[in-house]
């Protein structure tokens, strides 16, 4: 990253990047301070439907561990060694007291580690509200669509009744506005990585969306909108790196340092699944539904453009068709696969992904960390000599 | 639920288990010819399995957790698991889904030596584990064969909501049935439907008193290491056939003679020394050293009186029956109220139930390292069933399938240290 001094970014990464970080949230207690009786309502990764929470005067905060900027002192005595770390720093967080400015969790239904996670929240914090967020597996409007919505309206049903706004449809529709500008930012952002990218590295991309994680849709946009305008007075050339996307770190995220090492190795990140969750819907979500219910119509995006990633059912068409299409749109030359430690969704994955590329004849290479990896020169190491050999033979 | 009687087991055989060994017999024989003889073969899970829905359309199942854990105990799990990882699979990963993908690797020879058909059909019941669904599309990817998915939605605040049943429903009429049919090159009779339902609910039934037998002193059977034997027909391919009707009454039969003598279970090593500890245990055996890890509790005259394993293919004892009046109902129910389909809460307080109605001693966790679905929040469950309870909890950990992670002597020095504990704890309450 260039000094923030004689960066035009550098004022605005640098504010994403202290949000990230903050495991404080002091933000957030900022907010709850200054908004009295609207609810705070983190949700786990990947997805959950924050236009609906932002529709009910929530302010819905990403959860995505502790980092490397945590020290787990009570959250091990949790979990036996053989999971992940990403549960051991998010109770961390909740018995140390960071989340105590939170009224409420979700846990999406992406693995059964947040599932039991959820449970184990029920018990452990039983005062404060708790949704388990059952994603549809069935893709058919009719049958998912319906109990989708209706999983919605329950949880809006639950919130409403601990002291959120009632569900209203003008208020939805504003929130979905939002989310879906919020979308296109993170598009134009996306499309300068992939254009450009000497004019804003992956780590930086990364921390500005993940800060969006912690903010109204609204105001996400803005710094995005800011962050693409100041990254375009770069004066910035390009590097001779190997276009990569790296896949598999949808859930717990690998720490900055190693995204920044990736790139040291000689890797352009041009995609990666860091922050899949606000990057789920693939498209708009529509403003107007035929049923006049835009339940429906969060229900339909997730359904009909939701991205194609480990925690979704691949019914129709192959494992790994998305991933080759990323590739080609994004007109990578590799793949890293960057997995967290006995996460499964990822790891069960990767097999088929791997050959899905390997019939394809995109080389690719694999490693896996934990959220507060410390030691990143075997990676860089291995980043590095994937980069040569892809930019000697075009294949690893 | 392991389906063979091992060789290992010395003790004289009840009636019940030469039954049960024939039916396993025969059920391999005929997937063994089913491509010859035209049959269809279906693979599908055990939690939420549909099998009535399977066997009234004339197909046969095949249920790749019991060919792994079945390999576990033939000791050949190792060996499939290592050839899954030497073919990319992660060692982080479920080691059923390496072992089974090791075993087709292998040629797929199932546990009577017989090679097991390749699927028509994938039936993908999505019940209480995310590995599940990367299960089948693994082998989705490996024999291009078609897969139906059945999303059963998790019971998260411990209860079956009406949406959540016509949701299961739902997915039953408009892809799951269409989808069985297809394969089956015929419509579903639901007379047919109904009676293998009627049948299925009669075993039940028997099922049940042969656990509450263990409320008895002594204990007439173990509900963990004996109770995955009599789960083995009722979890597997049989329920709804004849042959479980009959294998349940005749093991009911059994159990209530062995409980009128006043006996106490059969043990690998013959009758059960004298009962001295009434334990309840959670999650599941470890398959490659199943007996080894038995003869910790059973030579100290431990009995398990309940456990939680063996309700994952369905919770009879908290009332449920499969019912021919509600048919599709009532396999939606069945699915949704498998045990690792409830909410961590519900868990304990099922635990709770067993340590007190079966009078137990105290509870022992063997937490597997495959295992996601149970194993992560046992140590809360551990806690807060102690102080629940206040009994004490034990906790061990291994695999089920994967024999690296059978600590054995650790395993041995944990299981002796919580049954003095026990002790300790009998003799300050006694003075
Ligand atoms: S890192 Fe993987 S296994 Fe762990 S909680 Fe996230 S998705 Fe689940
Ligand atoms: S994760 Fe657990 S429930 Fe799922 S297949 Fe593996 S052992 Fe069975």
């Amino acid at each position: 990253m260039s000094h923030p001094h004689d960066d035009p970014a550098g004022a605005v990464l640098a504010r994403a990047r202290a949000l990230c970080e903050d495991m404080t949230f002091a933000e957030v207690r900022a907010w709850k301070g200054a908004n009295p009786g609207r609810l705070v309502i983190g949700h786990m990764p990947i997805y959950s439907p924050r236009p609906l929470l932002e529709a009910l005067g929530c302010l819905p905060i990403a959860i995505h561990g502790g980092g490397d900027q945590l020290e787990i002192i009570r959250g091990d005595s949790y979990f036996q060694s053989y999971i992940c770390h990403i549960p051991r720093s998010t109770i961390e967080l909740a018995v140390s007291g960071r989340l105590d400015a939170f009224d409420g969790m979700l846990f999406p239904s992406i693995c059964d580690v947040i599932r039991n996670l959820g449970g184990m929240w029920q018990m452990l914090f039983p005062e404060k509200y708790s949704a388990y967020l059952d994603l549809p597996q069935n893709f058919d409007m009719a049958v998912g669509g319906r109990f989708y919505a209706q999983e919605l309206r329950r949880i809006a049903g639950e919130l409403t009744a601990r002291g959120a706004s009632a569900l209203d449809q003008a208020r939805l529709r504003d929130a979905i506005r939002d989310e879906n500008a919020r979308r296109a930012a993170l598009r134009a952002l996306d499309e300068v990585r992939v254009e450009t990218p000497w004019l804003i590295r992956a780590s930086e991309a990364y921390v500005a969306a993940r800060a969006g994680g912690l903010m109204l849709a609204r105001e996400h946009t803005a710094l995005l909108q800011e962050l693409v305008a100041r990254v375009k007075e770069r004066d910035a050339q390009p590097y001779d790196n190997v276009r990569v996307v790296v896949t598999g770190s949808f859930c717990e995220q690998p720490p900055l340092d190693l995204i920044v090492a990736l790139e040291k190795a000689g890797c352009d990140i041009v995609d990666d699944d860091f922050m899949l969750g606000l990057r789920m819907i693939e498209g708009d979500i529509d403003e107007e539904r035929p049923s006049g219910d835009l339940l429906d119509a969060l229900a339909a995006a997730y359904l009909e453009r939701g991205a194609a990633t480990a925690s979704r059912y691949i019914g129709a068409g192959e494992n790994g068709a998305a991933l080759l299409q990323k590739v080609k749109d994004c007109r990578a030359d590799g793949v890293v696969f960057a997995a967290a430690s006995f996460c499964d969704p990822a790891l069960l994955d990767q097999p088929m992904l791997e050959a899905a590329l390997g019939a394809a004849g995109v080389p690719f290479t694999s490693f896996k960390f934990a959220e507060n990896t410390g030691q990143f020169q075997v990676i860089r190491e291995q980043a590095g000599a994937f980069s040569d050999s892809v930019k000697l033979w075009g294949a690893a | 639920m392991s389906q063979t009687k091992p060789s290992e087991n010395k003790a004289a055989k009840d009636a019940s288990q030469d039954r049960q060994k024939r039916m396993i017999a025969g059920h391999f024989d005929k997937l063994s010819r089913a491509k010859e003889e035209g049959k269809k073969v279906v693979y599908t899970f055990v939690p939420g399995n549909l099998v009535e829905l399977i066997t009234s359309l004339g197909m046969l199942p095949v249920l790749p957790e019991i060919n792994a854990l079945q390999s576990g105990m033939r000791k050949l799990s190792g060996g499939f698991i290592n050839e899954a990882e030497r073919g990319g699979h992660s060692e982080d990963v479920c080691a059923y889904v390496k072992c089974d993908i090791g075993m087709m690797k292998k040629g797929n020879i199932g546990p009577t030596g017989l090679p097991l058909p390749e699927p028509d059909l994938l039936l993908l019941s999505y019940t209480g584990c995310f590995t599940f669904m990367k299960w089948f599309e693994l082998l989705k990817q490996h024999y291009k064969c078609p897969v139906v998915m059945l999303h059963v939605p998790y019971q998260s605040n411990g209860e079956i909501t009406e949406e959540m049943r016509a949701y299961v429903v739902r997915q039953l009429v408009d892809t799951v049935i269409p989808a069985l049919e297809a394969v089956a090159g015929k419509k579903l009779d639901p007379t047919v439907l109904a009676d293998t339902l009627a049948r299925s609910r009669e075993a039940e039934h028997d099922l049940v008193k042969v656990w509450e037998s263990a409320k008895h002193r002594p204990s007439p059977i173990d509900g963990y290491f004996g109770g995955v034997y009599y789960v083995g027909p009722i979890f597997s391919a049989f329920r709804g056939g004849e042959d479980a009707v009959a294998y349940y009454r005749e093991l009911r039969s059994e159990v209530e003679a062995r409980m009128a003598s006043g006996e106490g279970p059969v043990t690998p090593d013959g009758p059960s020394a004298k009962e001295r500890y009434r334990l309840v245990v959670e999650g599941p055996p470890s398959w490659t050293h199943f007996f080894d890890f038995w003869r910790m509790f059973a030579r100290e005259g431990a009995t398990v009186v309940a456990s939680t394993y063996t309700r994952v293919g369905g919770l009879y004892d908290g009332g449920f029956r499969h019912d021919p009046e509600r048919p599709l109902e009532s396999l939606a129910d069945y699915c949704l109220g498998c045990y690792t389909n409830l909410s961590l809460p519900k868990r304990v307080e099922l635990l709770e139930r067993y340590v007190r109605e079966y009078d137990a001693d105290g509870f022992m966790i063997n937490s597997v390292k495959s295992c996601n679905s149970f194993s992560v929040g046992q140590l809360l469950m551990l806690r807060q069933l102690e102080e629940r309870t206040g009994v004490a909890g034990g906790f061990v950990e291994s695999d089920l399938v994967d024999p690296r992670y059978f600590g054995k002597a650790n395993i041995e020095n944990r299981v002796q240290s919580f049954l003095q504990m026990l002790d300790a704890r009998r003799q300050r309450s006694a003075s």
